[in-house]
This record gives structure tokens, C-alpha cells and sequence, in this order.
């Protein structure tokens, strides 16, 4: 078996470099011909001259059939930056991948060239070959994954600060926005501000608007009733507004209720109320002419 | 007759997000009044967490219906949790088995037109809502 001795692939790329190069950046364009708004031809010819330039000592050094021996690092390295660049670039993981499996077509072909007259090496060097292509086009894929997972993981957490903001409407009267499912975790955050800007800012009154909340279930009216819980321990009266018609007929028909919580259809109605609670009024002013 | 189909997974509070947003793009496309949208979609948050919460998640069926030029959505949550010994005590308003107002179960069914379900201790459970436009 060949693979106890050592393989001819990296003689043969590195003496047919430049056909391969050539070959490959075609394929790849090919393949992305649809994509040349995010990548530039020079940009790729750049990845794939790289890439092949760590790819050769790999195979010089490095078994060719265990791409986790400390040989393979700068590939792996390389690949890891290319993919994650990619994600971000907004590839697809089977665009991203086809940057490695686009290299199979034109090393089989030189591959093919030399080893003609032997079909029994060609055939085991074609085996090595593809066996290591498709592990190093699967590295590509995971390292995308993670990279995507971790773009996701980030707006989560940018999403979850973004919602849940207290603004101070007027001395002693806090607004809370709400936006989007109110969840346990979404409530403990909104609790937690809440309840420290209560204590900040000596308010006596805080407004949950729900406006931005799409449906209002069992779990949500809940965690509302929580947070208006704790907010009472702490002296401060709440006051739930932006319950718009669909919202209280689903909630009649569902059969939860605010209880003794005070609701208001907007967030306007909401702050006139409070405004009597703190002993404010608006007034016109009488023009002088 | 059902015109077309979906199976979606209900494992996670997101897959419940992805089943919600479906069936709400589906009624906006058959013209549903924002009510009758807000309804079913509530009723589906409801069962959906059941499903998650009691049930260990599970699967939803969603399929357009059209039936003597009506359209219609059905949406069936299955899930292979202990099921429920006594349907009729878990229909009742405010009754619950876990920490909830107990509204879930009761107010879907009044939530919806069409309300069916099947469940035996061990076999899991299945809801299946069917409403009309």
C-alpha cells in the first residue's frame, strides 16, 4: 500500500503550481459567478496561492490522512480565517466549502498526467487525495457553523440589552417599552432594570407599554404580573398600557386578566393617569398678543 | 382537504417563535382579520409551550384547508410526554399541574373554532386547532 510509503502529491503540485492555480481559480469562479459582489477575483487568487503555499509543506511533513497532526496547524489556521471571513461576508457553508472542493478537478487531472502509466498508485493517490480534500472541506463547514452561531449568539445578546430600555418620562414617572416576546429571561432583565431605575431615579410610577409585544398568552401576562409585583414591593405603582383591540379580545377570550393593575389603551392615556397620581396637570397657556 | 402542508419541529422556545411567525404569514396571506390572526396565534403559544413545557417538546403539523371555497388552517401539536390523565379537569379555567394561571388549556379551546383533543397517560398528546375564514 502507498500510503506506508510516502505520497507523490506534493511533488506533483508543487511542479505543476501554476496549471493548478489556474485551474482551481477557474473552477472557483465558476462556482461563484454569482457571488463576485463579495469577493474579488484578486482577493481569491490571493486565499488560493496562500492556501496551496501551506498546503505543500502539509504534505511534505504531515500525514496526509490525520489533518489533526501539529503539521496541518497552519492549514487548519488559514482555513479558520478564511471561513469565518466568509460567514460574515454572508457566503452559503456549501459556497464556502467549494473553496476546498474546487481544488479535487484540476489535482485529479495533474494527478491523471503523472500517474497514467500505474492505475494501481493513481488510484490510491486519487483515494488519499479526495479522502483529504473532503476532511479539510468539512473543516470549512464546521468552522462556518461556528462562526454563524457565534454572529447569532452576539445579536441575541445585543437584542436582549436593545429591548429593554428605561426611559424616565418626567420626575417620579419611569416607561418601560416592551418589545417582542416577553420570555423569562427577556423579564428578568426588564425586572432588573426596572427595579434599579426605580430606585435611581425615586420614581413613583412606572409604565410597562406593551405596544411592541405581538401576543399577549398565559406565560406573558405572568411575567407582566411579576415584574408589576415587584415594582409595588418597592413602593412604585405600575401601569400596563398599549393593549391594542385584538390583544384585550384575545385576552378576555383566553381568560387572563391584569387583576387590580391599572391598563390604559396608550402610552398617552397612561402618562395623563399618571400625571393625576403625582398631583400634575398639563395646562394651555393663554396666548398674550 | 388540505392544500398544503408543513411539519415543523417543537423542541425550543424558538422553534415555537418559527411555528408562530409561519402560521401568521399564512393567515395574512388567506386574509384573515388581525383578530382572528392574534386568536390562533396565541392559542398556538399556549399549547405550543404545553407541548415544551409539560410535554418535552414535540412536532407541529401546519396545513391550509379548503373546503367548499373556504380556507381554512389547521395546526396540530403533538407531543410524546406523559400525557393527560383527566381532560376534562384540564379543560377547567385555572386549573393547573405546574406553577401557571391554568388558562392555557381552557382558553385555547375558547380561542379557536375548532378545538381537538387526544391524549392518554403515557401516549403523549395531540391538539389539533382548526380555524375558518
Amino acid at each position: 500500500m502507498i500510503i506506508d510509503n510516502i505520497s507523490r502529491i506534493a511533488d506533483i503540485i508543487t511542479r505543476h503550481q501554476e496549471s493548478i492555480l489556474n485551474d482551481w481559480l477557474h473552477e472557483q469562479l465558476v462556482a461563484l459567478s454569482a457571488r463576485q459582489d463579495l469577493i474579488s477575483e484578486s482577493n481569491l487568487r490571493l486565499q488560493s496561492t496562500e492556501l496551496l503555499s501551506l498546503f505543500v509543506p502539509a504534505c511534505n511533513t504531515g500525514s496526509l490522512s490525520d489533518i489533526t497532526q501539529p503539521e496541518w496547524a497552519f492549514v487548519l489556521d488559514f482555513l479558520n480565517k478564511i471561513s469565518s471571513s466568509r460567514a460574515i461576508l454572508g457566503f452559503s457553508p456549501s459556497e464556502t466549502a467549494t473553496f476546498i472542493f474546487s481544488l479535487k478537478q484540476p489535482l485529479f487531472d495533474c494527478l491523471r498526467q503523472e500517474l497514467n502509466s500505474d492505475a494501481e498508485v493513481l488510484v490510491d493517490e486519487l483515494w488519499i487525495a479526495t479522502v483529504l480534500l473532503d476532511k479539510l472541506g468539512l473543516y470549512t463547514t464546521e468552522v462556518f457553523q461556528k462562526s454563524r452561531e457565534e454572529i447569532i449568539r452576539r445579536q441575541q445578546r445585543d437584542m436582549l440589552e436593545l429591548s429593554t430600555p428605561v426611559v424616565k418620562l418626567w420626575d417620579g414617572i419611569l416607561a418601560v417599552p416592551l418589545i417582542g416576546t416577553l420570555d423569562s429571561i427577556r423579564t428578568q432583565v426588564v425586572m432588573e432594570t426596572l427595579l434599579q431605575s426605580i430606585v435611581d431615579t425615586g420614581s413613583h410610577i412606572a409604565i410597562l407599554d406593551i405596544t411592541g409585544v405581538p401576543i399577549v398568552d398565559t406565560m406573558i401576562a405572568q411575567n407582566l404580573l411579576k415584574t408589576v409585583a415587584a415594582a409595588r414591593l418597592m413602593g412604585s405603582e405600575c401601569i400596563i398600557c398599549g393593549i391594542r383591540p385584538q390583544i384585550a379580545q384575545t385576552m378576555v377570550h383566553l381568560g387572563v386578566a391584569f387583576g387590580d393593575v391599572v391598563t390604559k389603551a396608550t402610552l398617552s392615556d397612561a402618562l395623563a393617569y399618571a400625571f393625576r397620581r403625582i398631583n400634575r396637570a398639563v395646562i394651555q397657556q393663554v396666548a398674550h398678543d | 382537504m388540505s392544500v398544503s402542508s408543513k411539519v415543523l419541529p417543537m423542541r425550543t422556545e424558538e422553534d415555537l417563535m418559527i411555528v408562530r411567525q409561519t402560521v401568521k404569514a399564512w393567515m395574512i396571506e388567506q386574509e384573515f382579520s388581525l383578530l382572528e390572526q392574534t386568536k390562533l396565534v396565541t392559542a398556538i403559544s399556549e399549547i405550543g409551550r404545553n407541548a415544551l413545557v409539560y410535554g418535552g417538546g414535540g412536532s407541529a403539523l401546519l396545513e391550509q384547508l379548503l373546503e367548499n371555497c373556504r380556507v381554512g388552517i389547521r395546526v396540530t401539536i403533538e407531543d410524546q410526554g406523559p400525557g393527560i390523565a383527566d381532560i376534562e379537569q384540564a379543560l377547567q379555567d385555572a386549573y393547573s399541574t405546574g406553577n401557571g394561571l391554568g388558562f392555557g388549556l381552557s382558553g385555547a379551546k375558547r380561542l379557536v373554532m375548532d378545538f381537538d383533543i387526544c391524549s392518554k397517560p403515557g401516549q403523549g398528546t395531540r391538539i389539533k386547532m382548526t380555524v375558518w375564514n
